[in-house]
């Protein structure tokens, strides 16, 4: 059977990928960022999953005004990094894994959950910077991704329950699959950044800090916290980190945090990264 | 529910993209979905009124966007995400979109950032200035 053996957690800036596209990594504003992802690098190396459930939110890409899913699920065979005004990410295609992503999508729906299957659909920063953070600039990503769409651009996005429940509906569906695979659930996005108005700009560490602890330690307690707070606590943007409770949901309740990155800034956001091991 | 929508109006210098915002910013909005079309940003670029013409915007809405005041597009329905695509098509950075919403140099925006950001005392509440 397949198993959830860890999740991780990124950041999704799009400047943290213009920085690897364009080969300044190494410069003095850069460097502190990418030195928080070596020992992840090298961790992944050693623990390559098969798929990757990549949980993240488009950003106007593949999602205009004309359809808004609350919660996507990626079933095709590839998808290309999106035009998001600037031409693609020269970054390779991302190979999905359609065998999982439709038993994912059959379990979560009777389940209760209702996902929108896509079959069709550009990734866009969200996707491909972790993927860039985690594996660098290979020819062709190492592991199989499903992308898993979460709206947070038009109000209400799902609540942080809601998402910490859909992790668990995850997990259930990894664990009936039945292939020997390894899987991973990436949540993206985060932490406190506002990109909008007069108080663009917005950083809170001390949010931050509590929420990481939190992810580990009493996530339910951070279900319940509501979308007003995120906006108000983590700015504007902040409200992305609903979907780092997708993952949670899908790890043990004992998970083990093995990586913890914080560092601000990253252009206009507060950069958070960890990673938690299930137990054997 | 109740109260859901009017909880988020106590937070200084920040518009929630709800249903009143999307209602009133979907062309505008899809305007700017254009953009993601290296065609469509080349007949921009050539003709910004007449682009903007092809959409079904309001005066309002289509001089916001010749200005480039983004705070006005924001309060009349335009989203970040969506708007970001105008600031990409001019060749400018996110950042720099930033700085102009807070009124700040960018060169000042950027050193405030660098120095920690924003902080979060003093920019919780409209009612309760000191939170």
């Amino acid at each position: 059977m397949a198993r959830i053996t860890a999740g991780l957690t990124t950041s999704h800036i799009p400047a943290v990928g213009a920085a690897i596209d364009l080969g300044r990594t190494g410069e003095p504003y850069w460097r502190p960022v990418f030195a928080g992802y070596e020992f992840s690098k090298r961790w992944i190396a050693g623990h390559m999953p098969d798929v990757v459930v990549l949980v993240y939110n488009d950003h106007a890409s593949a999602f205009s005004l004309e359809m808004i899913p609350t919660f996507a699920i990626g079933c095709a065979e590839s998808f290309a990094p999106a035009d998001e005004g600037w031409g693609p990410r020269p970054v390779p295609v991302v190979r999905g894994h359609p065998e999982l992503a439709w038993h994912i999508a059959q379990s979560t729906i009777l389940d209760e959950f209702d996902m929108t299957i896509v079959n069709r659909m550009d990734v866009d920063h969200g996707l491909t910077v972790p993927l860039s953070l985690l594996f660098g600039q290979p020819a062709a990503w190492p592991c199989k991704v499903i992308p898993l769409a979460v709206n947070v651009v038009q109000y209400p996005p799902p609540t942080g329950n809601r998402c910490w429940n859909l992790g668990r509906a995850i997990r259930r569906a990894v664990e009936s699959f039945d292939q020997d695979l390894d899987v991973m659930v990436w949540g993206t996005g985060g932490m406190s950044h506002q990109l909008q108005g007069p108080r663009a700009g917005l950083i809170n560490r001390e949010f931050d800090t509590r929420f990481l602890d939190g992810l580990t330690k009493d996530p339910e307690a951070l279900a319940r916290v509501p979308h007003v707070e995120y906006v108000r606590e983590a700015g504007s943007e902040g409200i992305e980190l609903v979907m780092w409770l997708i993952m949670r949901g899908a790890l043990a309740p004992d998970a083990r945090e093995v990586c913890r990155f914080y560092h601000v800034p990253a252009s206009n956001t507060a950069v958070g990264h960890v990673i938690l091991e299930n137990p054997r | 529910m109740a109260g859901y929508n009017e909880a988020f109006r106590d937070i200084p210098g920040t518009t929630v993209f709800d249903a009143t915002q999307s209602r009133l910013g979907y062309h505008l909005n899809q305007f700017c979905m254009s953009l993601m079309k290296a065609e469509n940003r080349a007949a921009f670029k050539a003709d910004e009124r007449a682009y903007l013409e092809t959409f079904p915007m309001t005066p309002e809405q289509r001089q916001a966007v010749l200005d480039r005041d983004y705070n006005r597009m924001i309060a009349l329905g335009g989203n970040i995400y969506f708007l970001a695509k105008i600031g990409a098509t001019d060749g400018f950075s996110f950042q720099n979109l930033a700085s102009k919403m807070t009124g700040m140099p960018e060169d000042e925006y950027k050193a405030m950032m660098v120095a920690g950001g924003r902080p979060i005392r003093g920019n919780r509440s409209k009612s309760d200035k000191d939170s």
